[in-house]
């Protein structure tokens, strides 16, 4: 290494670099969207009263939530072709392992935020003579939602610095494209502190954004 | 013994306390009332030093307690304090609570500080409940406990922030009655209330706040007989009402 | 799946067996050290982040911000490929020549500043949590404010935050798996290694996952004793998730 820093390797691989950052924020995106409307259907099911769905959805939840997210990602990466008897891109195994991961930890938020509410206020929108349906709609939901919003904005934080793991298949996002730059230009200080502070600011910006809204929005 | 000389306090803009001075003696019970957000609790928690204040000064038995050189918590400890939500430790017994500052702030040994938290626990009629956390006792228990766990100490004076204000009304008398009988025992008291009943029985005098300034500090039979202020006289007419 | 075919016993075969157990006995390691660094360091942080003190607040909010806001594996690069480059000469080269283990211990040292910043946050909202009144009861009986935390604070936030911490604790427990990225030979890495050398991929990794699943178990088993243990006589126990 030749001694000194050479912060001028960032510009030359510039474009290669964004090529990754572009990937880890279609990956972030696909997965959060995913992630919640799976994660939607569990947290229904697990409060529902359908036979053995809340302890199916429990047992979901709790199984995948014991499994480090990186074995969640070998297991999809390695069966899915094993299973459809196809080659799929890493990409899309890596990004089923995400959703169904990720709706883990959603269904369990949105669970919350809707247990959250007090049963009084249920009692309360009943005795006005509305339906359950309407205490869902006008009374229960717009609380709980604020109150898990935030939760949400920050577990997808989480998410978005958790699908830096897909290094671990080499599939080409932020932070693996700046390791290949950093092995093959010799340059892991520049690069490694360059993701790092990138990914500081992004998510220290996000997480202060949050923070407001949960603010503004707080009951 | 507690004097307090033009204290005023300020959060922003917002005025608290405004130049507020009195004194309570050796011996003397005052009672400090005022409507809600008059700055009543505030005061009172100037005088150990709870709530920092902007000017003015609080001296108890001479001692400055707004000067930076001052242990607090050696000035603290003689003075007892009752709060509104009793604020026993959840997590230790009655006994324990009452035991928890003779042994670290005192230094008493077990056994001294046992016999003495025995002796109050009785002295409260609470002689049974002494292993019993506090979210098994009632809230008339549960200050009483407060009160034994400040005398404990064997507080110079007491001070006590709306003691009744978070009891039910049944248990509002088992806790008045502990304290006039401190009153009669000539314990120094201030005590933030709205009884005035226990005013009028025990308290030698009576200060009157709104927003913040003491607008009356009158003896007890000069305050309830011919109240000079007319917010004293519309407070007084409000509470007494039913 | 009818093409697949199945290899349970290669599990019990030479070298694979030794595989598993060794690297199971890594994984629990790491998580055992990693969380030894991170209770008191992050219970100190915690603690910092809600003294009067603005400078120790500043520190302590500096430190939470940093950790959770880059993620763990550019942190266990930062430590493994980079720090050594920034220390002074003599150090690095202790480092990178000397230090035994180095992969093992960096993960470890990694794992457990990054829990701290959880824990840290976990301890503060536990200390924030109790109501200021009980704050100034302590004091008002002539408790120093450390008085205070010894005995009256943090005695109650720990209780609250047992099942929070529960789950930071399985939390570094799972995130071992990311030393494999500096070659640590933790499980995760073994189940993966035994399907590269065999082929048997669901049988490694299902193996793997069942591991991780019971002490997952474990934990939360003897987390729900340890807060049936230490609960407050006349309140109701959260119980860990």
């Amino acid at each position: 290494m030749g001694g000194g820093f050479d912060f001028a390797v960032l510009i030359r691989n510039a474009p290669f670099l964004w090529g990754g950052m572009v990937l880890t924020l279609q990956l972030t995106a696909l997965a959060v969207t995913g992630g919640l409307a799976l994660g939607l259907v569990l947290a229904v099911l697990r409060l529902s009263r359908i036979p053995f769905a809340p302890a199916l959805v429990a047992g979901y939840v709790n199984f995948l939530r014991s499994m480090p997210l990186i074995l969640a990602i070998f297991w999809f990466y390695t069966l899915i072709p094993k299973l459809t008897g196809q080659s799929v891109s890493s990409f899309y195994s890596v990004l089923i392992a995400f959703i169904l991961f990720e709706a883990a930890y959603y269904s369990e938020i949105i669970r919350a935020g809707i247990s959250s509410v007090r049963r009084g206020q249920i009692a309360a929108a009943l005795a006005l003579g509305l339906s359950n349906a309407q205490a869902m709609r006008y009374v229960v939901l717009p609380q709980a939602i604020r109150n898990m919003i935030p939760v949400l904005l920050t577990q997808s934080i989480v998410m978005l610095q958790d699908t830096s793991l897909v290094y671990v298949v080499g599939l080409r996002d932020f932070l693996t494209t700046a390791d290949i730059v950093a092995g093959r230009d010799s340059r892991p200080v520049e690069l490694y502190m360059f993701v790092a502070l990138t990914f500081l600011v992004v998510c220290f910006s996000a997480s202060r954004l949050v923070n407001r809204l949960r603010r503004r929005y707080a009951l | 013994m507690i004097e307090l000389k033009n204290v005023s306090k300020w959060y922003g803009e917002f005025r608290v306390l405004d130049d507020c001075s009195m004194r309570i003696a050796k011996g003397e019970v005052v009672v400090i009332c005022g409507p809600s957000g008059s700055g009543k609790s505030t005061l009172i928690k100037c005088m150990n030093g709870l709530e920092p204040f902007t000017r003015g000064e609080v001296t108890i038995d001479g001692i400055s307690v707004g000067a930076p050189d001052t242990q607090l918590p050696r000035l603290r400890a003689r003075i007892g304090m009752v709060f509104q939500n009793f604020e026993l430790f959840p997590h230790m017994s009655a006994a324990a609570n009452i035991n928890l500052a003779q042994l670290k702030v005192l230094g008493r040994d077990r056994a001294t500080a046992q016999a003495k938290t025995d002796e109050l626990l009785a002295r409260m009629g609470l002689a049974d409940h002494a292993t019993k956390f506090p979210a098994q006792l009632s809230g008339g228990q549960q200050q009483r406990v407060a009160i034994a766990r400040a005398l404990a100490m064997d507080p110079i004076a007491m001070l006590f922030d709306e003691p009744t204000s978070a009891l039910d009304p049944e248990m509002i008398t088992e806790v008045l009655d502990v304290m006039v009988g401190l009153a009669d025992e000539g314990m120094t008291m201030a005590v933030v209330t709205h009884e005035m009943g226990f005013a009028r029985k025990v308290a030698h005098r009576v200060v009157f706040m709104d927003e913040g300034a003491i607008i009356e500090d009158a003896s007890t039979a000069a305050f309830f007989g011919t109240p000079r202020s007319e917010r004293a006289q519309q407070f007084l007419s409000k509470i007494l009402q039913h | 799946m009818g093409s697949y075919r199945w290899n349970w016993p290669i599990l019990l075969a030479d070298p694979y067996y030794g595989w598993i157990v060794s690297g199971f006995g890594n994984t629990c390691l790491i998580a055992v050290l990693a969380w030894s660094i991170a209770f008191p360091l992050g219970s100190a942080i915690g603690i910092a982040r809600t003294t009067e003190l603005r400078p120790l607040r500043l520190v302590g909010t500096i430190y939470v911000e940093v950790f959770r806001n880059i993620p763990l594996l550019a942190q266990m690069f930062l430590w493994y490929f980079v720090v050594p480059e920034l220390l002074p000469q003599d150090w690095g080269h202790w480092v990178k020549r000397d230090m035994p283990y180095p992969q093992f211990l960096t993960s470890v040292l990694c794992l457990g500043l990054y829990t701290a910043s959880r824990v840290a946050e976990q301890v503060r909202s536990g200390l924030e949590a109790i109501p200021r009144g009980q704050h100034h009861a302590g004091l008002a009986m002539g408790l120093t404010p450390a008085q205070v935390y010894r005995y009256v604070r943090l005695p109650v936030a720990y209780r609250i935050i047992i099942p929070s911490l529960t789950s930071d604790f399985l939390g570094v427990f799972k995130n071992s798996s990311l030393a494999l990225t500096i070659g640590v030979l933790e499980l995760t890495s073994q189940a993966r290694q035994i399907e590269e050398y065999t082929f048997a991929a669901f049988e490694a990794f299902a193996t793997a996952t069942l591991l991780y699943c019971a002490v997952t178990g474990i934990v939360i088993l003897a987390m729900r004793q340890v807060e049936r243990r230490t609960r407050i006589p006349g309140t109701i126990a959260i119980g860990a998730q």
